[in-house]
C-alpha cells in the first residue's frame, strides 16, 4: 500500500446494515442537551416526565430516516515515522495528541463520512417553524453520523485483523492540537466533494453538516 | 468546422473520456493540482488529448476542471487556461482522423457550496466562474462545457456566466446520485426544466456511476429533453488491486449499453472516470456504423412540455390541475402587511410552510406594498422561502427590477406573474424571461384594459404569442390568464372567461391558469361561488389555479375533480381528503375537536377537560406542557371573553414561561421542553399580535434586543434559541442571521436603537469576529450592552473580548436583559 493507493466509496444501505436502523436513544439524548449533569446519565426516556420529548424524537426520526444517504469514501495510507511524528500524506503540524494516538502505527486509513445534506435543510425549516425539532434532528444526525462512523470503523476492523493487524481510536481534524487547516488537505486526498459531496466554507466547516473526517492508524 | 448545434441535430456527438487517472499514470500526485501541468507538461495533456481524437471523440474537454479564481491567482489563472486551450488545439491538430474537432472550454464545480447549505453567495460563485469563462472564451473554443456539477444552483451560476459572457454553445451535465438525484435533491426534469429555460444547448449526466446504473436518469432525460441528450459516465464502479484503482465495466460492455441508449435517444456520447481512449472507440465502434438510422429514428424534437422546477423537482401542467398558495401575499390582510412592515420574515415562511401543508404545488410570492423596497424583500423572501421549502415558486411582482433579482437568485425555473398583451409590460418582462427561464402567466388584456368579448382576450392571447416568439419564448411557456372579473358587477362575467379559457386550451394549444377567487368578490359566502366556478372551469380546461389552499370547498373540488377524471389511481387521493372532510356548519353540540378552523375554537374537546390546576389556568398548562394548538385556541377564548391582550401577555404566558424557565434553570426540564413551550406561547403570541393589527395602538414590546451568529460562522440552532426565548419574554428582536459582518450588527443596532445586543459563535476560529463586532459596537455605540455566548464561550473568554454579559444559556441571556430594560443594569 502506497500513499497513491486508490480512493474509494462505499454507500450503505439501512435496509442491509442493521447497525444503521436502530437508533441509540441515549445518544440522542445526549446530544439534544439532555443531560442532568456532566456524568452523562440522560433521563431515561420511558420516564413520563419526558415523554413528549420523547414522542417528538420519534416524529423526527420518522420524518429524517428516509431523507438521509449513508456514503463514506476512504483510501488506505502508509506511516513511517520521522523521530517522534509520523509522516503522512497530510501536514500533521507536529501534533502531539496525533502522534500519540498513533504511536507504532505503519499503516492507516483516512476517511470520510456522511448521511447527506436533506437533514440539513430539514433542520433549516424547523429552525423557522418549530426550534425543538430542530434541535432533536441535530441530535439525531450527530448519532447518525457516529453511528455510520462506528459501522465503517468496525468493517475496517475486521479487515484489519485479517491480516493480523489491530486499529486504533479514530482521530479527527481540530481534536486536541491537530488544527482544523488539516480539512483541506483531507477534502483534497479523498476527493470529497466529488465522491461524497462534502464542501468546505471559509471557516472549514463541512456541509453537510453531518460529516465526519477522520484517521484511523493501523499497527 | 461547422457550428456545434447544427452538428448534433443530425449527428451523435462524441466526447472524449476520462483524464484524470491517466494523468494519476503519468505521475500526477495525489493533491496536486491537475490543472498546473497544463503550464510544466503541456505536451503531455496533448497526447492524452490526441488519443482521444484519434479514437474518435469529437470533442475534448480543455484541463481546466478545477481552473477558477478560488484556486489559483488571476495570473496564473490566466496562464493555465491560455495553456490547456493550446494543449487541445495542439492534439486536434495532429490528429489526422477525418472527423468533426472541436475544443470545449470545460467548466467543472468551483468546490464551495453555495448558500443555504454553504456559505457563498450566488452572484458571487457567478463571478467565479465568469472570469475563467472571460480567459477560455476570450483565448478561442468551439463551445463551453459545465460538467459533473451536483447542486442545481451551482449549476444555474455556472450556466448564467457562460451566457453572460459569451456567445458560445454551452452543454451542461450533472452528477447523479444511486437514488437518481444530485447531491442536494434535484431530479433530471428539473435539471431540464431549469438548463433548458436558461438556453443549454445540451443537457445530461456524466460521472458518479456506471452507464448501467445511469439507466432511470437516462430515460427520463430521453422523456423530458427537448435539446440533446448528453451521457458521460463512468467505466462502472472502482475498487482497488494492488493499490491500483480499477473499474469494473470494460470497453466492449460500456460501448454495447452506450448504444443502446443512443438508440433510446440519447445524442451526446462520452466517458468520465475510468473511461480511456479504448472506451471511446468501441463505442464510436458500434454506433457510427449506422448513426443516419439511429439519429433518425430518434430526431431531436421540441417535447412541448409546459414544467417549472425547484431545487428539487420539476411540476408539470398536463391534466391534473396545478394549486398555486395565493397567502403570500399582502392584499387584504392586515397582518401580513404587518409582518412585510417588519420584516418578520418567519411570519412569511410560516404562510409557505402552511400551504405546502394544505397541498400546495407552487406557492405564489407577492410582497409587494408602497412604503417597502420591493427588489430587496422580494429578493429575500425568494431565499429565505427557497431554504426551507422545496416548492416551485410564482414570483408575482409589478416593478421589473424586483422581478429580475428575483428570477436571477431563484433555483430553478420560476413561473413568471405576469405579462399581459400591453407592449411597454412585454419589452420588459419578455427579455427576462429569454435570460432567466420561466413558466410565464399572460393576462389577456392590453392597452385598451380587459376586453368584454372572450373573442378579444384570444386574440390577445395570439399576439402575446407572435410577441414572445421573437425572443425565442415558445407557447408552451406561457400560462394564459383569462381574467376572472367579479359576477356581482357583471353576471356575464363568468362565461366570458370561461369561453376565452376554452379556446385557448384547446384551440391555441396553451396552458391556462386563473385567480378564481375574483370571481365572487362582492357577494356572500364566497367560497361557494368560487368553488363551484373552479369547478366548471377545470372542464373547461383550466390547467392551473391560485387560490386558497386551506379553504375546503376548494379542495374538495379538486380532489373530487381529479377522482372524476381518471386522475386519481383507485381514489386513494380523495379518499384521503374525504377522511379528513369536516362538513361544514354542524348543528350545535355536533362538533368533534381536532380539524382547525372548521368547528371553532370554542369547541376543542380537550381544553375544557383539563382545568389547568396544577398551573394555575388552562393556557399556563398548554405553553407549560408545549401544546402548540391548544394554546392558540385558549387564547382566542381568553380574547373572545374580552381579556385584554396586554393582560394575557403579562397574567398567562410570562408567568407561565417563568414556571418553565425556573424548572430548567433548577435541571428538572430540559431544552427541547424550555422550546417546545415557548412555541406554544409563540402560537399564543400569534394569535395575540393578529388581535393586535386589528385593534392597533396596543403595544406589549419590553425592549428591543438584536441578534447574530458572528462574521464566519454559520451555526444558528444556539442563537435561534435565544431569540425564540426573548420573543417570548416580550422582547422585540431583530434577527440578522448568520455569518453576519460586524458593521451589519452596529447598523441594525444604531436603526432600532435597541440597549442589548446579542452575539453568538461555535468555533473558536470565530471569537475574534465575535470581538471584532463588539470593539465596533464599543465604538459607535458605548451605551450599548453586548451579550455574548455559544459553545466554546467561557466567563474568561467573554472578559477577555470586552462582552458586557457571557450568558450560558437562554434563560441567562433573558434575565440579563430583564435587569437592562428595569434598569437594573
Amino acid at each position: 500500500m502506497s500513499v497513491t493507493s486508490p480512493i474509494l466509496v462505499r454507500t450503505y444501505d439501512p435496509k442491509e446494515c442493521p447497525q444503521l436502523t436502530a437508533i441509540n436513544m441515549d445518544e440522542v439524548m445526549r446530544y439534544g442537551g439532555m443531560m442532568i449533569s456532566r456524568t452523562p446519565v440522560p433521563p431515561d426516556t420511558r420516564d413520563e416526565s419526558v415523554e413528549e420529548i420523547r414522542a417528538l424524537i420519534d416524529e423526527s426520526a420518522a420524518e429524517v430516516m428516509p431523507m438521509l444517504t449513508y456514503k463514506v469514501c476512504y483510501r488506505h495510507i502508509d506511516i513511517s515515522w520521522e523521530g517522534d511524528y509520523p509522516v503522512l500524506p497530510f501536514d500533521s503540524h507536529h501534533s502531539r495528541n496525533l502522534a500519540h494516538n498513533l504511536e507504532g502505527c505503519t499503516a492507516g486509513v483516512m476517511f470520510a463520512a456522511t448521511i447527506g445534506v436533506g437533514i440539513d435543510r430539514l433542520i433549516t425549516r424547523y429552525n423557522h417553524s418549530s426550534p425543538s425539532k430542530a434541535l432533536i434532528l441535530q441530535a439525531l444526525g450527530a448519532e447518525r453520523v457516529e453511528a455510520l462512523c462506528d459501522l465503517f470503523n468496525a468493517q475496517i476492523e475486521e479487515e484489519a485483523v485479517a491480516q493480523g493487524m489491530s486499529l486504533r481510536p479514530r482521530f479527527s481534524p481540530g481534536y486536541g492540537d491537530l488544527p482544523l487547516t488539516v480539512q483541506k488537505e483531507f477534502m483534497t486526498l479523498l476527493d470529497c466533494a466529488h465522491l461524497i459531496g462534502i464542501n468546505l466554507n471559509e471557516s472549514l466547516l463541512m456541509s453537510p453538516s453531518k460529516s465526519v473526517t477522520a484517521i484511523i492508524g493501523m499497527k | 468546422m461547422s457550428d456545434i448545434r447544427e452538428y448534433m441535430k443530425n449527428n451523435i456527438l462524441y466526447l472524449d473520456g476520462g483524464m484524470g487517472t491517466l494523468l494519476q499514470k503519468r505521475g500526477l500526485k495525489p493533491g496536486e493540482l491537475p490543472e498546473r501541468w497544463n503550464i510544466t507538461h503541456p505536451e503531455i495533456i496533448t497526447e492524452l488529448q490526441k488519443a482521444y481524437y484519434d479514437a474518435g471523440s469529437n470533442v475534448v474537454y480543455t484541463n481546466t476542471f478545477g481552473a477558477n479564481s478560488l484556486k489559483f491567482e488571476p495570473d496564473e489563472l490566466r496562464a493555465i487556461v491560455h495553456g490547456a486551450i493550446d494543449a487541445a488545439r495542439a492534439a486536434r491538430d495532429q490528429s489526422e482522423t477525418p472527423h468533426e474537432k472541436f475544443v470545449a472550454l470545460d467548466i467543472g464545480p468551483m468546490g464551495r457550496l453555495l448558500k443555504p447549505y454553504g456559505d457563498m453567495d450566488f452572484d458571487e460563485a457567478v463571478e467565479v466562474y465568469a472570469q475563467t469563462i472571460r480567459i477560455g472564451a476570450e483565448y478561442g473554443v468551439d463551445l463551453i462545457d459545465i460538467e459533473t456539477m451536483n447542486d442545481s444552483y451551482d449549476t444555474k451560476a455556472a450556466l448564467l456566466a457562460a451566457k453572460e459572457n459569451s456567445d458560445l454553445p454551452v452543454i451542461v451535465t450533472n452528477a447523479y446520485g444511486e437514488d437518481g438525484k444530485l447531491m442536494t435533491g434535484a431530479s433530471p426534469a428539473a435539471m431540464i426544466a431549469m438548463l433548458e429555460g436558461m438556453g443549454a444547448d445540451a443537457v445530461g449526466a456524466n460521472c458518479s456511476l456506471g452507464p448501467e446504473q445511469l439507466r432511470g436518469v437516462v430515460e427520463e432525460y430521453v422523456k423530458y429533453a427537448s435539446v440533446p441528450v448528453i451521457l458521460k459516465p463512468n467505466a462502472g464502479l472502482p475498487r482497488s488491486e494492488n493499490g491500483e484503482t480499477v473499474y469494473d465495466v470494460t470497453p466492449d460492455e460500456f460501448a454495447s449499453i452506450m448504444r443502446e441508449y443512443a438508440c433510446m435517444g440519447v445524442r451526446v456520447l462520452g466517458g468520465c472516470c475510468g473511461t480511456t481512449p479504448d472506451y471511446i472507440r468501441a463505442t464510436v465502434e458500434k454506433t457510427a456504423p449506422d448513426m443516419a438510422e439511429i439519429t433518425s429514428r430518434t430526431p431531436v424534437t421540441d417535447k412541448n412540455i409546459t414544467f417549472i422546477s425547484s431545487y428539487t423537482h420539476a411540476v408539470e401542467f398536463k391534466d391534473s390541475p396545478i394549486l398555486i398558495g395565493e397567502r403570500i401575499n399582502p392584499t387584504g390582510k392586515k397582518r401580513f402587511k404587518q409582518a412585510l412592515r417588519d420584516q418578520d420574515i418567519d411570519y412569511i415562511l410560516g404562510e409557505g410552510l402552511r400551504q405546502q401543508d394544505a397541498g400546495a404545488h407552487v406557492l405564489d410570492v407577492n410582497v409587494g406594498l408602497p412604503e417597502i423596497d420591493e427588489p430587496e424583500l422580494l429578493d429575500r423572501v425568494t431565499c429565505e422561502l427557497q431554504a426551507i421549502i422545496d416548492l416551485p415558486l410564482q414570483i408575482d411582482t409589478t416593478d421589473p427590477v424586483a422581478m429580475e433579482r428575483a428570477l436571477r437568485h431563484y433555483n430553478g425555473k420560476a413561473l413568471i406573474n405576469s405579462v399581459n398583451g400591453k407592449q411597454e409590460i412585454m419589452d420588459v418582462i419578455f427579455p427576462l424571461v429569454a435570460k432567466y427561464g420561466g413558466l410565464c402567466v399572460a393576462l389577456t388584456l392590453d392597452e385598451d384594459g380587459i376586453p368584454e368579448s372572450a373573442e378579444r382576450r384570444v386574440e390577445i392571447a395570439e399576439h402575446i404569442i407572435e410577441e414572445a416568439a421573437k425572443y425565442g419564448i415558445g407557447r408552451k411557456d406561457l400560462l394564459f390568464d383569462t381574467l376572472a372579473m367579479t359576477i356581482s358587477a357583471d353576471t356575464k362575467a363568468a362565461l366570458a372567461t370561461l369561453k376565452s379559457l376554452h379556446e385557448i386550451r384547446t384551440r391555441l394549444g396553451c396552458h391556462t391558469s386563473l385567480g378564481v377567487s375574483n370571481i365572487s368578490f362582492g357577494l356572500p359566502a364566497r367560497e361557494l361561488v368560487t368553488s363551484t366556478f373552479f369547478a366548471l372551469a377545470l372542464e373547461e380546461g383550466l390547467s392551473a389555479a391560485i387560490m386558497n389552499p386551506h379553504s375546503q370547498e376548494m379542495m374538495k373540488v379538486y380532489y373530487t375533480y381529479r377522482a372524476l377524471h381518471d386522475l386519481d389511481e383507485n381514489c386513494m387521493d380523495y379518499i384521503t381528503f374525504a377522511d379528513n372532510y369536516v362538513p361544514a356548519g354542524p348543528a350545535p353540540g355536533q362538533a368533534t375537536g381536532g380539524t382547525a378552523g372548521a368547528a371553532g375554537s370554542t369547541a376543542d374537546g380537550g381544553t375544557k377537560q383539563q382545568s389547568g390546576e396544577d398551573y394555575g389556568s388552562p393556557l399556563k398548562r398548554a405553553i407549560v406542557k408545549g401544546l402548540k394548538e391548544q394554546a392558540a385556541n385558549l387564547t382566542k377564548d381568553l380574547l373572545a371573553e374580552g381579556r385584554q391582550s396586554l393582560d394575557i401577555v403579562n397574567e398567562e404566558i410570562i408567568p407561565a414561561l417563568d414556571i418553565v424557565g425556573q424548572g430548567f434553570e433548577a435541571k428538572k426540564m430540559y431544552l427541547p421542553q424550555l422550546l417546545m413551550s415557548a412555541e406554544a406561547s409563540q402560537s399564543a403570541f400569534e394569535i395575540i399580535k393578529a388581535d393586535m393589527a386589528a385593534h392597533p395602538g396596543e403595544a406589549v414590546s419590553r425592549g428591543k434586543f438584536v441578534i447574530a451568529t458572528v462574521h464566519g460562522d454559520i451555526h444558528d440552532i444556539g442563537k435561534n434559541i435565544v431569540k425564540l426565548i426573548m420573543e417570548n419574554y416580550g422582547f422585540e428582536v431583530y434577527d440578522l442571521g448568520k455569518d453576519v459582518p460586524p458593521e451589519d450588527v452596529v447598523a441594525k443596532a444604531e436603526e432600532t436603537g435597541a440597549p442589548i445586543v446579542g452575539l453568538s459563535a461555535l468555533m473558536t476560529t470565530t471569537v475574534p469576529a465575535m470581538e471584532e463586532t463588539i470593539k465596533q459596537l464599543r465604538a459607535k455605540l458605548p451605551e450599548v450592552k453586548t451579550v455574548v455566548g455559544g459553545a466554546v464561550l467561557t466567563q474568561e473568554y467573554a472578559d477577555e473580548i470586552g462582552a458586557d454579559f457571557y450568558a450560558r444559556d437562554a434563560m441567562a441571556t433573558v434575565r440579563y436583559a430583564l435587569d437592562v430594560v428595569e434598569g437594573k443594569i
